[in-house]
């Protein structure tokens, strides 16, 4: 069974490799004001170039929205 | 700015918040709807959710808030369990870089009430990893003690549902919160037009939080205009000291020396 990475529930087929820093850059205008966790983990900011998505990552990019 | 707001800062966990009237940002119809709000409610605390990026806005609510010099105020709106708040509060802290989080956690969706077995816990973990925990909370004294104690920031209790715009239905439990709370008391959710608020500073609370009330008037710049003044006007009628109710009337002008037409003081 092949398995793909996940993205803000949508599935998602990597480059071997691929850090959560090219992941927001392809998602996100601008990576500021702009979150991740893999798996239900916060990776910080510092960490984005040096951490590499794994195939069956669950990968959650957020950032502001309207709200109370 | 007025030499009485200066004598009268509103503080929450050491730092001068600025004005006493916080706004949501949700059920804006625009962007420049929203700011033109902002601007006219004098709000200096503004709260955001934490959703997933959608790569078609181009807009930053982000930049918007910045723009305006408010600062952000993250809530975990949405969340019904203590470990779902615990993790949107940890992305808000990293995303927008402020240990500040205003947690909801709800029990269900018709009522969106709080849950205060999940809100407990949450608060708990929150508090522990350094957050300022400002919890929306029922209108319940015991459950706002309980908050303060585990080192919650301020406690922010509903007037009524939030986005139902009943006003405060409960105005004896939110003095009783008030008369016991060592923190700040934020009348959060129920509002629904001035009065609303003019009533809940006038209860004592320290600020209020207004979102669909001015997000969703037919006008909301001026509905926001209109909550400012509200806000200020109650808060200076708690600190002015209202007079006490009467059964009866009490005169205000003295009989002393009154006209008798019958020509004398007997007659």
């Amino acid at each position: 069974m092949t398995t793909s990475t996940t993205v803000n529930g949508e599935p998602c087929d990597l480059a071997p490799g691929s850090t959560v820093a090219a992941l927001v850059a392809e998602w996100c205008p601008s990576p500021r004001g702009v979150a991740v966790a893999v798996n239900g983990e916060v990776v910080p900011r510092s960490t984005w170039e040096r951490t590499e998505v794994m195939p069956d990552d669950v990968v959650e990019i957020v950032s502001a929205a309207a709200g109370g | 700015m007025t030499d009485a707001d200066l004598t009268d800062p509103f503080t929450v966990a050491g730092t001068d918040v600025g004005s006493r009237l916080l706004l949501g940002t949700g059920g804006m119809t625009s962007p420049e709807s929203l700011a033109a709000a902002l601007r006219a409610s004098g709000t200096t605390l503004a709260t955001v959710a934490v959703r997933r990026v959608d790569p078609a806005t181009r807009h930053s609510l982000v930049d918007l808030l910045d723009g305006l010099g408010i600062r952000i105020l993250p809530n975990t709106a949405g969340c019904f369990t203590a470990a779902d708040a615990v993790l949107t509060a940890r992305l808000a802290r990293e995303a927008f870089a402020t240990d500040w989080v205003k947690l909801e956690v709800i029990g269900d969706d018709r009522t969106l009430l709080p849950d205060p077995v999940e809100l407990l816990a949450a608060a708990e973990q929150l508090v522990d990893d350094g957050f300022v925990v400002l919890p929306y909370c029922g209108d319940d004294p015991v459950v706002a003690q309980r908050l303060e104690q585990l080192g919650c920031a301020a406690v922010m209790p509903l007037g009524a549902p939030i986005g139902s715009g009943l006003g405060i239905r409960n105005p004896h439990n939110i003095e009783l919160i008030v008369e016991r709370a060592g923190v700040p008391v934020v009348l959060d959710a129920g509002i629904g037009t001035a009065s609303d608020a003019c009533l809940a500073m006038e209860l004592g609370c320290s600020a209020v939080l207004v979102a669909s009330a001015i997000t969703r008037a037919e006008d909301p710049a001026l509905m926001a205009a209109a909550m400012r003044d509200a806000v200020a006007a109650g808060r200076a009628a708690r600190r002015a000291g209202r007079i006490t109710r009467r059964f009866v009337a009490e005169a205000s002008s003295s009989f002393e020396g009154m006209v008798a037409p019958g020509g004398t003081d007997e007659g």
